[in-house]
């Protein structure tokens, strides 16, 4: 078992024939993603990588099941590629690009509303991984081990390091979540401990986080009430300044959350193993779960 | 992206609230032609920089004619820079002052809207304590902030305002207009792309007219693709000039105030590269992404950037190879070095894609480079260097 994808788990590509959504399906298919083809508009009926090209979302969902796409098309166009997907009946879509205009994810998140049932992961985020059997996304597949650790993330390079030091420890991972660091995305922390929480392969959970808004310590919350699992947790920016600042409305709306050490003393209430250290992770597991 | 609030209040009265009557100057000539047309014989004189705080500060006066005046912009000037609570010690450089026509107060209020990532939706805060250390307001006195959330669907709704002002208890007098204003300012925040619009205060003048005294707007840097014309609003000079130079190479650079330069690949790293400098006793010099996808031409750069501080003991690189190939890092850290002409010690960390391939070009390079594998190994050559 793992969550969010597997070795069946069948994926398309919006933005196949671009820059990055070539090199990053290139990169899949390597891994071993079933990769079943891609959408771009107006390139329909050819051949790319070797695989079928659709105009559209629902031309691909009508040639077989799919089950997950990676959007890959430039910022401006990504609300309507997750509405195009959401819409077509996909149930998992990892959106990687990075800059999308918020507003345009204010009006993704009401419409998700009418789609209960679909996950987005991101957008501006690494993707989706369970090791040795599907890579959605950009991190580099080989640092990752099948295993037992279920890692979720904020950050792009920093969850590279979680993951790299659960690999050389012989842990592996069950599946690596980046869930992005805009300030309206899709999963959150909450989201994706409650699918760790319920799988059997995963056995501990690593949450990465980082300064800036309360997801920390919401999921502080749900891990105090919900979480069986052991979880070690990072968060990044403790040195961080607090910025140049106009106006007092962000800080009214934060009321004083969102600093690092407000995030790591709700999650040591909350049970939760914290490291100070980035280097620190699977160390913090080691001492949690017993684990040699 | 940061407005100066004459910027912010064109665009709010674009969309048809209103505002004090007022132009700025960029030097104590044109005093007088924006003097002759504004009535009456006051002014209220504001320096434009990109912070609050400013009337405690002394940026901002309220003078009687036209010599008093004069003296109010010379003065203002002459202070070059604005240091507020809002700022550094430093301060932010004033280029720019607009005067205005004085409005008569009778009661202030406090309006702002955001994206509230909690509700991933636009809110709308008000309170009936404008003009005051509204954070004090809130943390002390919750109940006197008042918030809504707007349904995206559907765009802010009139019931809602009107709800926003009978729990003010605003006086009836005011409702149609406070209405219509808040309904603009949303317009002028959606139109925008807004990520930040704050009206503190917000006025009731003795003859029972709404205005917005004092306008502050941050717009959502992702989506200037999609208004050029508000893209060109932007004042570098209110930007760290190395922060402004930065961005010019997508790099996302923050000067501070310790010792060891930090470059490294992706923010949340980068952050994390400062909290364990800090951790074995160091103190980090600077915060700088140099992007997921380090080129050798970025990482020049970067060293560029970091040397150009005066205080930098050592330099820590730690970049986590995903995609990139450290081999490749390596070969740009050397010739960047070479080119820059660094003479401080260098602590290069790669992990990741062929890092031991990398470490061994760095070994091999004849340059006071340390190259290591560990972070907490990196982490402690570098301060022991400084130490």
């Amino acid at each position: 078992m793992s969550v969010l994808v597997n070795k069946d788990t069948r994926v398309i590509c919006q933005g196949f024939t671009g820059k990055h959504g070539t090199y990053h399906s290139e990169q899949a298919i390597a891994y071993g993603t079933q990769l079943v083809g891609g959408v771009t508009p107006g390139k329909g009926g050819t051949t790319h990588l070797g695989l079928p090209v659709y105009n559209r979302v629902v031309d691909a969902v009508a040639a077989g099941p799919v089950d997950a796409t990676m959007i890959y098309v430039p910022a401006a166009f990504c609300k309507d590629s997750i509405l195009e997907a959401l819409t077509a009946g996909i149930k998992l879509i990892v959106c990687i690009t990075e800059g999308i205009p918020v507003l345009d994810m204010v009006e993704v998140r009401q419409v998700m509303k009418e789609y209960p049932d679909t996950v987005l992961v991101g957008p501006n985020c690494p993707g989706v991984i369970t090791p040795g059997e599907c890579k959605i996304g950009i991190m580099p597949g080989h640092i990752h081990m099948p295993g037992k650790v279920g890692v979720v993330s904020r950050s792009g390079t920093l969850t590279y390091e979680a993951v790299n030091q659960t690999t050389l420890a012989g842990f592996g991972q069950s599946t690596c979540i980046g869930i992005g660091g805009d300030p309206v995305g899709g999963m959150n922390f909450i989201e994706a401990l409650a699918l760790f929480n319920d799988d059997p392969q995963t056995e501990a959970i690593v949450m990465i986080g980082e300064i800036g808004g309360t997801a920390e310590e919401e999921a502080a919350e749900y891990i105090k009430a919900h979480v069986k699992k052991p979880v070690v947790s990072y968060i990044a920016g403790v040195t961080a300044p607090p910025g140049k600042r106009m106006g007092h409305a962000g800080a009214i709306i934060s009321g004083g959350k969102g600093t690092a050490q407000e995030k790591f003393a709700a999650l040591q209430a909350a049970g939760v193993h914290t490291v100070n250290s980035p280097a620190d992770i699977a160390d913090g597991l080691r001492k949690i779960t017993g684990w040699e | 992206m940061n407005l100066h609030e004459y910027q912010a209040k064109a665009l709010i009265a674009e969309c048809g609230v209103p505002k004090p009557y007022g132009e700025v100057v960029t030097s104590l000539d044109e005093v007088a032609r924006v003097a002759d047309k504004i009535d009456g014989d006051r002014y209220v004189v504001k320096a434009q920089v990109h912070a609050g705080g400013r009337g405690k500060a002394g940026g901002v006066r309220l003078v009687s004619g036209k010599d008093e005046l004069n003296t109010a912009v010379r003065e203002i000037f002459e202070m070059e820079r604005l240091v507020t609570h809002q700022t550094d010690e430093k301060g932010q450089p004033i280029n720019t002052i607009l005067i205005e026509s004085p409005s008569s107060i009778k009661e202030e209020y406090y309006l702002s809207m955001l994206v509230d990532r909690s509700s991933r939706r636009v809110i709308v805060m008000t309170s009936t304590e404008g003009g005051m250390d509204i954070e004090e307001v809130a943390e002390k006195t919750p109940e006197k902030i008042i918030q809504i959330e707007v349904n995206p669907a559907v765009g802010l709704q009139a019931y809602q305002i009107r709800d926003l002002f009978f729990r003010m208890d605003l006086p009836k007098v005011l409702l149609r207009q406070f209405v219509v204003v808040v309904t603009k300012l949303y317009e002028a925040f959606m139109k925008n792309d807004m990520a930040m619009l704050e009206i503190n205060p917000l006025v009731r003048t003795e003859d029972d007219k709404i205005i917005c005294l004092d306008c502050k707007v941050s717009l959502d840097e992702n989506a200037l693709f999609r208004h050029p014309n508000l893209a060109e609003l932007r004042d570098i000079t209110q930007d760290d000039p190395r922060e402004a130079e930065a961005g010019k190479w997508d790099l996302n650079y923050i000067p501070l105030e310790g010792n060891i330069a930090c470059m490294v690949n992706g923010a949340g790293l980068a952050m994390a590269t400062m909290d364990i400098i800090k951790l074995h006793g160091g103190s980090p010099a600077n915060f700088l992404d140099v992007g997921g996808s380090a080129t050798e031409e970025r990482v020049t750069e970067a060293f560029k950037l970091i040397v150009s501080d005066s205080n930098v003991k050592a330099i820590f690189v730690n970049i986590f190879g995903g995609i990139v190939r450290c081999d490749m890092i390596a070969d740009g850290i050397i010739k960047a070095v070479e080119q820059v002409g660094i003479s401080i010690p260098v602590v290069v960390r790669l992990q990741g894609n062929r890092c031991k391939e990398g470490a061994a070009i760095l070994e091999k390079s004849g340059l006071s480079i340390v190259a290591k594998n560990d972070l907490t190994e990196a982490a402690k050559a570098v301060t022991d260097i400084v130490a």
